[in-house]
């Protein structure tokens, strides 16, 4: 399911911890089957599962409590924005209304060409730099503007 | 020991107790729904806070280690604040529907409310809703009434050993589910019903069936493994509405298996004798007691008038010692010796060498405090799931090394150090190399007899045998090797070997020389018991085995159903039918009961007394937990009068107590026992190293639920159980050489009976053996086993 080259960084993964402790490798296993496939199915996560051999119920409770781990399809790009206080404060609401416009989805939702999704997150640290989002969980974004926003998507292929 | 104080009163526990353990010790009820004393600490109800001083926030008692000079309040208003608050909480979601829900009555949540609930609710937003999920025939889900306390998903990773349920979510949409609708296959999932401190997980088979407070409840001893687990009855109308267990540490702790909580679904089947039948000219008619029992009478004196040994006594293992000891005193009187209640067991070569009554050779929690484990022969989760647990605990606590012998890799949920998968016959030669290599070890090399050494010519040791030995000796590991903690044990698979003596005694062999405990997990409740009350051949007579290969002209069946319960079920079958006159004491009426004469209702354990003596030798004496169904009667009671209408001496009792205190020859049990049971044998059985063969051969496994009569009619358990059963499981090596695939249907045939059974890829069963459980479709096939053969059905 996953290619020799995830599973090769699951096996270094694997290595930071002892032999009977292969279920704490659960959170980077997972994360790296996202980076291959954009989400995680539950045939996904019960293949990560038996790979650590930890029960599948074990590695569906970790996929399901954090909300970077995604469990339905999403677009090739995923914008998460925050709109916690500091970032609200700072006009995310703004940044929020523009990327629907400019997209012509809602939160939550994904633009038809499967390009885009669009979803609100929980603070992510960086309170200095509101508004901001990140782009697959991997690329922050901050002191966003309507127009820096443009430009960001501009650059997105 | 630390000193510390509770409401005032002062304490010594000792260290790393915590404030919930001092408070239990002393009797102060702090209220609790997470915390249970055998499953880990959790900590996410909240509701044992307390106030301790010194620490300006209330500490949940179950999670807060004491510590020397602890002032702890659990009723001062700040801790009762808390405890309010959190009910308060616990109680926004909670859907409130007592009146319509089977927890009612006995429910946690519901008695805590009471103390600390408030009248009113302050939440008038919706409550939220979460869907039922289906996770088998036994528990019953109503997952809006979860309050979280994941009791239910610890249970089954600590205890159970496989984790099949979890949290997932979080917050608000935290929910208990198992991994996309799978069932709990755990054979202890029962447990979580009564785990489960509100109505979420209720039993399934008692559902809206009767209230808590109708209930009356018997104390009464487990039927169905020889663990003898206390459990209570609990009785409505005069009919066992469920099972539950009594709590008793050194047996089943607070726990039983689904086979004993469930089974009690079979004592109320439609298949129930409650008339005695005579057949005449080929149809079942309903007899009276009287006429039915003078019958038996006269056609038993018929036949022991020319020859008494021309009747065969089979009793079944799960009977009572009562019952199992007039049958054989009621034969004696008939000057018959063929009595036997060992039905599976094919090798009888043993007989005559036992110096007492073979057991398991220790107590049960003996086995969780012990650091290495052999296990010979046993798929430990069927045959007893409690045991299973109680190793589980010793390779979790103590890091017992488990080792396996066997011809099935069943998964015993637990981490197995070393083990041997191989063919019935290579069982003996794997024993043998790990005698040889025990033997080789510096330490223990003098000890093995001439005769011995002598069969280890020429065996070749393997690495896993060697590893096998080096565990078990203890050498090189830290363990205490003056009264070392280790044990040999042979299960249910073992006993049903076909060269059983030779396993025993290699396997004793294997325990003397390194002073491990040496055991037999024993099969059915009352094994034990009734090799102590004799139920056996006398010397020279017929055993379970040549009793059907010799048939009789009469046998008496006490319990037993002879396609299912007998080794080799057309030999049984055929026995019966050949034989001129059969009368079976059965609570069923059963189709493996067609070739019967007359049939006369005797009670199941719930309704008659009597007495159990499990694995460990401890004699349990239950009472009736409701009355003998329609015209049923206690079995002791029918054997009784059998005794009298045949003029036998030494029949007026009036009581099992009466029985059992001859038995025990007026002397007290516990006292008896100590003296009788033994496992060690006078003599070396003679040890055949060669025989090897290379037919394919059947693995006649007894499968959870078709143990004896009362599980087999209890429909949840078979509902539960359907996997298991039904089918021709192969490994993928012999399914490629006969050209299978999965699925595909094949004729199985034993001697000359055939069936035809699906296909399954089961690579657990070692090469050319096929795993053919015993159930309704194959009890007709030959011994359990035997040599085999499988063709594509055309």
């Amino acid at each position: 399911m996953l290619s020799q080259e995830s599973l090769a960084r699951i096996d270094r993964e694997l290595t930071k911890y002892p032999d009977d402790h292969r279920q704490s490798a659960v959170m980077s296993a997972l994360r790296i089957a996202q980076d291959e496939l954009g989400w995680l199915s539950k045939d996904t996560i019960a293949f990560v599962a038996d790979y650590l051999r930890i029960p599948a119920i074990a590695a569906l409770e970790v996929a399901t409590f954090y909300n970077m781990y995604e469990l339905e399809p999403v677009g090739r790009h995923k914008i998460t924005v925050c709109t916690n206080i500091s970032c609200m404060l700072r006009g995310s609401d703004e940044i929020v209304d523009h990327l629907e416009k400019r997209l012509g989805v809602h939160m939550g939702e994904t633009t038809p060409d499967g390009k885009y999704t669009i979803k609100e997150g929980e603070c992510m640290g960086c309170c200095g730099g509101a508004p901001l989002f990140h782009i697959n969980n991997k690329r922050m974004c901050e002191y966003l503007t309507p127009e820096k926003v443009d430009e960001i998507l501009g650059e997105l292929k | 020991m630390l000193k510390i104080e509770i409401d005032g009163q002062a304490v010594e526990v000792e260290h790393g107790s915590t404030i919930i353990d001092a408070a239990d010790k002393i009797g102060v009820a702090i209220p609790r729904f997470c915390y249970h004393k055998k499953l880990s600490v959790a900590a996410n109800c909240r509701m044992c806070l307390v106030q301790v001083e010194k620490f300006n926030k209330p500490l949940p008692a179950c999670a807060t280690p004491v510590s020397e000079g602890m002032k702890i309040f659990t009723r001062s208003k700040s801790a009762i604040e808390a405890q309010k608050s959190v009910m308060e909480f616990l109680l926004i979601n909670h859907p409130l529907d007592c009146p319509i829900c089977d927890q009612g009555g006995e429910c946690e949540l519901q008695d805590i409310a009471v103390g600390y609930g408030s009248v009113k609710s302050r939440y008038t937003e919706e409550k939220r809703v979460v869907l039922n999920k289906n996770i088998g025939p036994l528990v019953s889900t109503d997952m809006t009434r979860c309050i979280q306390c994941t009791r239910c998903v610890r249970f089954l990773k600590e205890i159970g050993g496989m984790m099949e349920l979890g949290l997932v979510g979080r917050g608000e949409h935290a929910e208990i589910t198992a991994y996309v609708d799978k069932s709990v296959e755990s054979e202890l999932s029962g447990n979580i019903i009564d785990l489960c401190p509100v109505g979420a997980l209720t039993s399934k088979p008692f559902r809206y069936s009767a209230r808590s407070w109708e209930l009356t409840r018997r104390p009464s001893i487990a039927a169905h493994d020889a663990l003898g687990s206390q459990i209570e009855v609990q009785v409505k109308n005069n009919r066992v509405m469920r099972v539950l267990p009594r709590e008793k540490e050194s047996i089943n702790e607070c726990w039983i298996s689904d086979r004993d909580r469930f089974s009690y679904e079979g004592l109320n089947s439609t298949e129930r004798l409650t008339v005695p039948m005579i057949k005449q000219n080929g149809e079942w008619k309903e007899a009276d007691w009287k006429s039915a029992l003078e019958y038996v009478a006269n056609r038993l004196k018929v036949v022991a008038e020319k020859d008494g040994n021309d009747i065969g006594f089979l009793v079944a293992p799960t009977s009572t010692m009562e019952e199992g000891y007039l049958t054989k005193k009621l034969a004696r009187g008939l000057k018959s010796g063929n009595v036997d209640h060992r039905l599976r067991r094919g090798d009888f070569r043993l007989d005559g060498h036992f110096q007492g009554t073979p057991w398991m050779g220790c107590n049960i929690p003996d086995l969780q405090e012990m650091d290495r484990v052999l296990v010979i022969g046993s798929n430990l989760r069927n045959e007893h799931p409690l045991l299973a647990h109680r190793l589980r605990h010793a390779v979790k606590m103590n890091a017992a090394e488990v080792s396996i012998v066997s011809s099935l890799d069943d998964d015993p949920l637990m981490p197995v150090a070393f083990k041997e998968i191989c063919s019935p016959d290579g069982m003996i030669n794997e024993l043998l190399q790990i005698l040889k290599a025990m033997s080789s070890l510096q330490r223990l090399s003098l000890c093995l007899p001439p005769s011995l050494n002598k069969l280890l010519e020429g065996i070749e040791v393997s690495a896993n045998a060697d590893a096998i030995a080096h565990s078990l000796a203890g050498l090189g590991k830290d363990y205490d090797l003056v009264s070392p903690r280790s044990g040999v044990f042979l299960g249910n698979m073992a006993q049903h070997h076909p060269r059983y003596s030779e396993l025993y005694s290699l396997a004793e062999a294997i325990a003397s020389l390194c002073g491990a405990t040496f055991g037999v997990f024993s099969e059915s409740a009352n094994r034990v018991g009734l090799d102590l009350a004799r139920a056996l051949p006398s010397a020279g007579a017929l055993n379970a085995r040549t009793m059907l290969e010799q048939p009789r002209k009469a046998y008496m069946l006490v319990n037993v159903e002879p396609e299912f319960d007998c080794r080799n079920g057309k030999q049984a079958a055929d026995a019966m039918a050949q034989a001129d006159f059969v009368v079976a004491l059965t609570p069923f009426k059963s189709f493996a009961l067609n070739d019967a004469d007359v049939m006369l209702p005797v009670a199941p354990f719930t309704e008659t007394s009597g007495t159990f003596m499990s694995m460990e030798g401890r004699v349990q004496s239950f009472a009736a937990a409701v009355k003998p169904l329609g015209e049923c009667r206690p079995g002791w009671k029918v054997l009784r009068v059998l005794g009298n209408l045949l003029g036998l001496e030494g029949f007026d009792f009036d009581s099992s107590e009466a029985v059992k205190n001859e038995i025990f020859g007026g002397e007290k049990p516990s006292k008896v026992v100590w003296n009788k049971l033994n496992n060690n044998l006078r003599h070396l059985v003679e040890v055949d190293v060669k025989a090897t063969s290379t037919a394919l051969r059947r693995i006649g496994e007894i499968p959870l639920y078709q143990s004896d009569a009362i599980v087999r009619r209890s429909l949840p358990l078979q509902k539960a159980g359907q996997s298991s059963v039904g089918m021709a499981a192969m490994n993928s090596a012999l399914m490629q050489k006969l050209g299978l695939q999965e699925g595909d249907l094949v004729r199985v045939k034993q001697d000359a009976e055939a069936v035809k059974l699906p296909v399954r890829l089961d690579d657990r069963v070692y090469d050319n053996c096929v795993r053919v459980p015993v159930c309704a479709e194959t009890a007709r096939l030959g011994d359990l086993y035997g040599e085999i053969s499988v063709e594509k059905a055309s």
